[in-house]
């Protein structure tokens, strides 16, 4: 018999093993998978998290895509990250990544095509700014109506997709398109494109703030007082009231900052990788981000490494698609098994597991 | 004389360090309504719990109407014919009535075939309630009807009540009254626990007093009068204060008709509370859990805001200021729940010190933490008020009750407060811990802070204020000066009825 028993203090080690051992666990349970669908797990793996970065056949295309596909996961996770360890549940980063790229869209198109420095930094402005309005809807409404975040900010994504496709079909398409859906090719467009800093590297501005953000939401927990209240908030709710804490003023201000950071990276997404407003803009950035945030331990420098992986798993899960067949669902399923994964051994920072032998019976029942 | 329904004989319970029960001995009679009288921390639950067959007494025996009774299991309890209704209920707010009851039985039949049956039982001893309704909507008194009806169903022979009447309203408990007379009528016996003396005046005709875990008193409650019977409850010898009566200073703390609403849905709301605290002095706040403590405090913390004039510091008003500002200005508070509303049970005592203390004793300079000035306090702490901790890092949930209730305490007094409030101060520490919080306390006013002590413990309260006023249904009696205070005079205010309202009022 299994019992689980609650320690005195949460096992740090574990704290740091429960990520690796989630991800060999997904291998396994991945490489059955594959095995069911008449695939060669061991081929399937190595496609997946080898041949990106070091066969040769591969690795020049795929290695760069590494950091395009991390950027935009890494920024939105950590802006998420801080929700989460507040237990404020902002799902929704995916609606919020999309409106971010529509109002940068709408800035780039209202300038073009007049070429200004102002038009880049402006667009960055209106992607976050988007993204955070997104947001505060679920927001405000948490702290006026005390309506769930995790639901609205969900449906939310929904409707930001069906915003996605009338830009796409009406009001942002091309004019000299030809009637296809889309909108023009921001890329082109000098003033506002977002091309990669280092030829070769994959790294584009968005990589840039990736890395900024991460710095921030670092110094943020680490040494500033919102940091400890959003802990605080998160661990004890009770507690935090009692240190002055205001719960609807961080329901705000996280709702506020993963929004806005989805935001961007929408806007660095369409500027960049993506080229232009299209009905199938958006990859699912948000949702794996949540993934990353959690695989990363909420900890900003754990999810550059989570963000890394999981940028790995999209690039190698592309390339066992077409080298090996696989269909698409079966590499969401792989990263879906991963959170899984990694949730269910959380419980052993917690708790330790103790076997035990059950009592005869005859004792119990005097 | 007949045999006993219940028969106790020398129980005695020892959980390390403390013995919950020494040598209890007592009878309960068939259609007998039992008292069993006792400040908190006498070790009624423990007795319950042992009858119940939650726990197993180190030493004694029990007869059920002369034949042995050790009850492994509440399963096993049950079946000998005891059921018991907890102070604090078990059950599920998303089902029906009849579903929860059929959570808590042991062979339940089909949930119509129940359905019925409890309707029957309800009408039987006039106890409304609607089978089919959500256990979320229903009052509390509700709530304890649907834990009634379900130890009803059992056809018990000993029920036990723990504090029955807590969260009830005056009209609830006549309606529940009359249900236990009922069942006494039928034969039935009652364990009846609770503090409210005129509750067990009118109810039982038999009462076991319990202090410090052994039988102090038996009484026959009809006979006896409030105050000998909280005499019995407390000991009979009133503590004077051992310091000098020091000079009343300037009145630091003012609190004039503050009435708000309790956050919590089974919490009580205040209701016109005025008290006033001078430098140098000790408020003692008595009553018993649950009638506006938690809410006294969150009022007086700023957790719950009020209109700015009720509560006053030094004259200012500070009714609409949160917690910050009110620390900004020397008011600092305690609160009872040490792990999860005093401390965050998973973080360093390094981080809960900051939780208070990040303003007063700057350990943030323009939003950033010190952290080294924050193990530094944390240290202080530690070292001045004697927590027993391998270090600063170690988490709040790791310390014993006593040693993180020394570190809750001697954080807010390390910050030289012009007012500090505590709630429960010693509730649950051992003997030497609380003495020397309480000696703390003491000191702090002589040093001229005023200090509020809300406690159940009456002798705590003798022992340190001043000045003592009972809380009862969110109403604040009239302070009055500790010297001179008669036992009976303290039953009375405790109960209420110099608030102008008795619980049975109504």
């Amino acid at each position: 018999m299994l019992r689980l028993e609650k320690r005195p203090s949460p096992s740090k080690a574990w704290n740091y093993a429960t990520p690796v051992v989630a991800v060999l666990l997904t291998m396994i349970a991945g490489g059955i998978l594959f095995t069911i669908l008449g695939k060669n797990p061991f081929e399937a793996i190595k496609l997946i998290f080898w041949d990106p970065l070091f066969s040769e056949q591969f690795a020049a295309y795929s290695r760069p895509q590494l950091l395009v596909k991390a950027g935009p996961l890494i920024l939105i996770a950590v802006g998420l990250s801080i929700g989460f360890r507040a237990g404020i549940w902002n799902i929704g980063a995916e609606g919020q990544y999309i409106v971010g790229a529509l109002c940068a869209a709408a800035v780039a198109l209202a300038f073009y095509p007049a070429e200004s420095v102002l038009v880049f930094p402006l667009m960055i402005l209106a992607g976050a700014l988007g993204g955070w309005a997104w947001a505060m809807i679920p927001a405000i409404l948490r702290t006026k109506f005390n309506t769930n975040e995790i639901l609205v900010s969900l449906l939310l994504v929904y409707v930001a997709e069906k915003l996605l496709a009338a830009a796409a079909t009406g009001f942002m398409r091309n004019p000299q398109g030809a009637g296809f859906p889309g909108s023009r090719n921001i890329n082109q467009y000098a003033s506002a494109a977002n091309h990669e800093i280092f030829a070769g590297t994959g790294l584009h501005w968005g990589g840039v703030a990736a890395f900024i953000a991460v710095l921030f939401t670092y110094v943020m927990l680490q040494r500033h007082i919102l940091g400890f209240q959003v802990q605080l908030a998160g661990q004890a709710p009770r507690a935090a009231r009692f240190a002055g804490v205001a719960p609807a003023r961080l329901v705000l201000m996280c709702m506020g900052i993963s929004g806005a950071f989805a935001g961007m990276a929408g806007m660095f997404e369409l500027a960049g990788p993506a080229r232009l407003i299209s009905i199938d803009f958006n990859a699912g950035y948000g949702f794996t981000a949540i993934i990353v945030a959690f695989l990363g331990r909420l900890n900003p420098i754990g999810i550059v490494l989570a963000g890394l992986l999981l940028a790995l798993t999209y690039i190698g899960g592309e390339l066992a698609q077409f080298m090996l067949n696989l269909p698409a669902a079966a590499i969401q399923v792989f990263q879906g098994m991963l959170l899984f994964f990694l949730l269910a051994l959380d419980v052993l920072s917690n708790y330790r597991v103790r076997l035990f032998l059950p009592q005869r019976a005859t004792t119990e029942n005097v | 004389m007949t045999t006993p329904l219940l028969s106790l004989q020398g129980l005695t319970k020892v959980y390390p360090g403390v013995v919950a029960n020494k040598d209890v001995t007592f009878d309960i009679g068939e259609g007998e309504v039992h008292a069993l009288l006792g400040e908190n921390g006498a070790g009624k639950s423990t007795l319950v719990k042992a009858i119940y067959g939650l726990i197993r007494p180190n030493e004694g025996t029990m007869l059920w109407r002369g034949q042995p009774y050790a009850p492994n299991a509440p399963a096993q309890a049950r079946a000998t014919g005891v059921a018991m209704v907890f102070q604090h209920f078990s059950l599920f707010d998303a089902m029906d009535v009849a579903e929860n009851v059929a959570l808590g039985m042991d062979n339940p039949p089909p949930i119509r075939e129940l359905a019925a049956r409890i309707t029957e039982v309800s009408n039987n001893y006039g106890l409304p309630l609607d089978p089919s309704r959500m256990v979320g909507d229903l009052s509390a008194g509700e709530r304890q009807r649907v834990e009634i009806i379900r130890c009803l169903l059992q056809n018990p022979q000993l029920l036990i009540m723990d504090e029955p009447t807590s969260v009830l309203t005056p009209q609830e408990v006549e309606i529940l009254f009359r249900t236990l007379r009922q069942l006494r009528a039928e034969g039935r016996s009652i364990l009846y626990i609770s503090h409210k003396l005129e509750e067990i005046r009118s109810l039982c005709e038999n009462a076991t007093v319990l202090r410090l875990g052994k039988v102090v008193g038996r009484a026959d409650p009809r006979q006896e009068s409030a105050r000998s019977l909280a005499e019995m409850m407390v000991g009979q010898s009133l503590h004077t204060p051992s310091r000098p009566a020091a000079q009343p200073g300037k009145m630091l703390l003012q609190v004039t008709d503050l009435s708000v609403a309790s956050p919590s849905q089974f919490g009580t709301s205040l209701k016109g509370v005025s008290l006033s605290v001078r430098a140098g002095e000790i408020l003692g706040i008595g009553g018993v859990a649950g009638n506006g403590q938690d809410e006294l405090l969150g009022a007086l913390s700023g957790e719950i805001r009020a209109p700015a004039e009720a509560v006053r510091m030094a004259g200012e008003p500070v009714g609409h200021y949160g917690p910050n500002a009110r620390r900004a200005m020397g008011l600092l508070c305690a609160p009872e729940e040490r792990l999860g509303h005093a401390a965050a049970p998973d973080m360093s005592l390094t981080e809960n010190a900051l939780l208070t203390g990040a303003w007063r004793e700057k350990l943030v300079t323009r939003g950033f933490v010190s952290w080294g000035k924050a193990k530094g306090f944390a240290e202080k702490v530690i070292e001045r008020f004697d927590v027993r901790t391998p270090g600063p890092w170690v988490a709040a949930r790791a310390l014993s009750g006593g040693n993180l209730q020394k570190f809750v305490i001697g954080r807010e007094i390390l910050q030289r407060p012009s007012v500090l409030v505590v709630n429960q101060p010693t509730w649950g520490v051992d003997a030497s811990a609380a003495a020397s919080i309480r000696q703390a306390l003491l000191d702090l006013a002589q040093a001229g802070a005023a200090v509020v002590v809300i406690s159940q413990d009456l002798d705590e309260i003798l022992e340190v204020a001043d000045n003592f006023a009972a809380l009862n249904g969110g109403r604040l009696s009239a302070p009055r000066p500790v010297q001179g205070l008669t036992m009976d005079q303290i039953g009375l205010m405790l109960g209420g009825a110099e608030t102008g309202e008795t619980d049975v009022a109504a």
